[in-house]
């Protein structure tokens, strides 16, 4: 057992302190968060992915594991190791815990000629999401402008993302399909977290950097066995986001938002509809897309339900009015997606719709690259104007 | 006076043309909202169910089965005549089923290796879909159709309502149920991203890949698919074969099964031949 060194065990941490949590220290503050009734999820290893599910132990974290990521294939390999974040991110993101793929918004139950309005009630534990990647914190960050700010926030999405406690873990290992770096939202974690994770291991051992982010997170890291950070600590996670940083190779062209919004009529699309799906893979597992449908069913006891469910711009009854879909074409379909993630997002919500994660670039079954067609967007715009010619 | 007027109930008929029963028995495989929809609809005619057939016309007819005998060129005739609504059901009625392999070989061919004496047989060249003969108001995909959405097109016609049933490809349902993409991590040769969403990820949610049971997508790009199976070391054979099964004449996967087609798989047919022992 560790033995408490820092002074501060009499007084309660505080957003901004540093400390180094071991491995049993970690399991301490996983067992500290479900006593004080968080729901903890975190990642785990099933089907030969990381995913999140419940985390009850360090020991359902995926130790040992690294990801191979590129674009349209995605591989875990086990390795004799005793890091449990040496991998970037999964095919799941946090957005399913606040926004379900399918969700009853309210249903009409009929007695003789009356009807009578039943909505759920959104209760559930308060939600721990541990070993959140900062991109995905960042995500969550555009979700809340979209969901929950404004006029109208979403019901079910308010009541999970209130308390919602927060454990970043700081990036050590990006994928080869991540850019978080030219978003501005990782390798580390600047903002948006309770306590930040940053895992070390060097001749100095296998370890835990922790900074705390919030009242809260100094609270319950109080109760936790831990030791000061040396300086040889910090320096130690200075390294790690600096060689996190070296390795992304990806990058978003910094002037994206402003091309896209010129290259509506570029014969760019129709090439990439070749190759492209509409599947929309890369909608449902991108952490911002919000897209949903809402229709109206019955039953047989003549009750109406009226449920919304993921959708996306992928999907043909997505832009579907009188008459047909809007969106016709392959094209018009992923200039869409394309344009609203990295342009009109901006005119929208003021922020981009893009976090740099890379879950687009791998889950798609073709391999279609938004970073690579970015840059192809990019080069035309440099190139002098064609002459007019005939459209 | 109309025809439901004159029953208390809508009337529902359930036909069989060639096929395997198995989507009319998703009908009866509605255990827990069987008794309520017997009570919401009349059932009239559905010989897995009743001898008791009551005369049409009807309001709800459900057709499975292909067309495949010049009689059932007729029925379905008369069955549309006699039907409000007619719904065809199952990769049969909707594209011509696995029998609809029979319009890639030469006439008589199959015919001739399965059966003792096929000369007693009446039948036409090709297994075609209940649209190619009718006017249908409603097609339900699969191989065999989901029972989920049978309930749904039934409930949508009682209420006088559109079903809620999408065209857009299985993948979204997939991610709908967290299930693991079998493509990309290397698992399987999957056709999700071209095959119409409706079992709800039967099969990838058990590691096995799609198999297009339920035809193409509103949105299929099979020729982008088919080059990523080739790139991961797919045989022209095997992307031939992969869509050509229960929805090959399926326009969309009968263009690509055509585009990969070699002489491979002519070769293989004959060389299948059941060898009939004396
Ligand atoms: S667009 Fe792609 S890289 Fe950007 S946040 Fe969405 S999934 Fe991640
Ligand atoms: S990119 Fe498409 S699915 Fe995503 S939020 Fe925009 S319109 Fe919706
Ligand atoms: S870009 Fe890829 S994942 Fe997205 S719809 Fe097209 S093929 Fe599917
Ligand atoms: S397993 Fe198949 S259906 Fe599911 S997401 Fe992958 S390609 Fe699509």
């Amino acid at each position: 057992m560790v033995e408490t060194t820092d002074n501060s065990a009499v007084l309660a941490l505080r957003p901004g302190d540093v400390v180094v949590l071991s491995r049993d220290g970690l399991d301490a503050l996983i067992s500290a968060l479900r006593e004080a009734d968080y729901d903890v999820t975190g990642p785990t290893v099933r089907n030969a992915a990381i995913v999140l599910g419940p985390v009850s132990s360090t020991s359902d974290l995926p130790v040992g594991y690294r990801d191979e990521q590129s674009a349209g294939r995605y591989r875990v390999v086990k390795e004799d190791d005793e890091r449990c974040f040496q991998w970037a991110v999964g095919p799941g993101s946090w957005k399913g815990e606040f926004f379900p793929s399918k969700q009853e918004q309210w249903r009409a139950v009929r007695s003789g000629e009356t009807y009578t309005f039943v909505e759920p009630r959104f209760e559930s534990p308060s939600l721990a999401i541990f070993g959140a990647r900062p991109c995905e914190v960042a995500a969550i960050g555009v979700l809340d402008k979209v969901l929950s700010q404004g006029t109208y926030g979403d019901a079910r999405y308010v009541s999970r993302r209130r308390d919602l406690f927060v454990v970043v873990a700081e990036c050590g290992a990006p994928a080869s399909t991540c850019f978080c770096t030219s978003m501005g939202t990782g390798p580390g974690a600047s903002d948006g977290f309770d306590l930040s994770l940053s895992e070390i291991s060097d001749a100095g051992g296998h370890r835990f950097v922790v900074r705390v982010g919030s009242e809260r997170g100094g609270a319950i890291l109080s109760t936790v066995a831990r030791e000061r950070a040396s300086s040889e600590d910090l320096v130690a996670r200075e390294r790690l986001l600096e060689d996190a940083e070296t390795t992304m190779s990806r990058r978003m062209p910094s002037g994206i938002a402003a091309v896209l919004a010129h290259s509506q009529e570029s014969p760019r699309w129709s090439e990439i509809a070749e190759r492209c799906l509409s599947c929309a893979n890369c909608t449902l597992v991108c952490p911002t897309c919000f897209c949903s449908d809402v229709h109206d069913v019955t039953d047989l006891s003549g009750a109406v339900i009226r449920e919304r469910t993921w959708s996306s711009c992928f999907d043909l009854e997505h832009s579907y009015l009188h008459g047909g879909s809007v969106r016709a074409s392959g094209g018009s379909r992923y200039r869409q997606w394309m344009t609203h993630k990295l342009s009109t997002w901006w005119d929208q919500f003021d922020a981009s719709g893009c976090v740099g994660c890379g879950r687009c670039i791998a889950w798609c079954p073709v391999g279609i690259d938004i970073t690579e067609e970015a840059a192809l967007f990019e080069q035309d715009a440099q190139l002098p104007e064609p002459e007019a010619s005939a459209r | 006076m109309s025809v439901a007027a004159t029953h208390t109930r809508p009337t529902l008929a359930v036909w069989k043309f060639a096929s395997c029963d198995g989507c009319q028995l998703s009908l009866l495989d509605c255990e827990e909202e069987l008794l309520a929809l017997a009570e919401a609809v009349h059932i009239a005619h559905f010989t897995e169910m009743t001898r008791t057939s009551v005369s049409g016309p009807y309001d709800v007819s459900l057709v499975e089965g292909s067309i495949t005998t010049p009689e059932d060129a007729e029925r379905i005739k008369e069955i549309r005549a006699n039907s409000r609504r007619l719904v065809a059901i199952g990769a049969c009625a909707t594209a011509g089923g696995i029998q609809g392999l029979r319009n890639f070989a030469a006439s008589g061919d199959y015919a001739g290796t399965v059966y003792a004496h096929p000369q007693y047989l009446s039948t036409l060249d090709t297994s075609t879909p209940i649209s190619e003969h009718v006017t249908v108001d409603f097609e339900l995909h699969g191989c065999p159709i989901d029972k989920g959405q049978l309930l749904e097109v039934l409930l949508a016609s009682l209420a006088g309502r559109r079903p809620v049933i999408t065209g857009h490809s299985l993948c979204q349902e997939c991610k709908s149920r967290d299930t693991v993409c079998l493509l990309v991590t290397g698992e399987g040769a999957c056709l999700g991203p071209v095959t119409r969403a409706g079992c709800g990820a039967l099969c990838p949610s058990v590691g096995r890949a799609c198999f297009g049971c339920f035809g193409p997508s509103d949105t299929a790009n099979t020729a982008s698919l088919a080059a990523r199976l080739a790139n991961d070391g797919a045989t022209e054979l095997q992307i031939s074969r992969l869509f050509r099964t229960f929805n090959a004449n399926a326009p969309a996967f009968l263009a690509e099964s055509r585009a990969h087609e070699s002489t491979e798989v002519a070769v293989h047919f004959s060389a299948s031949r059941i060898v009939r022992r004396p």
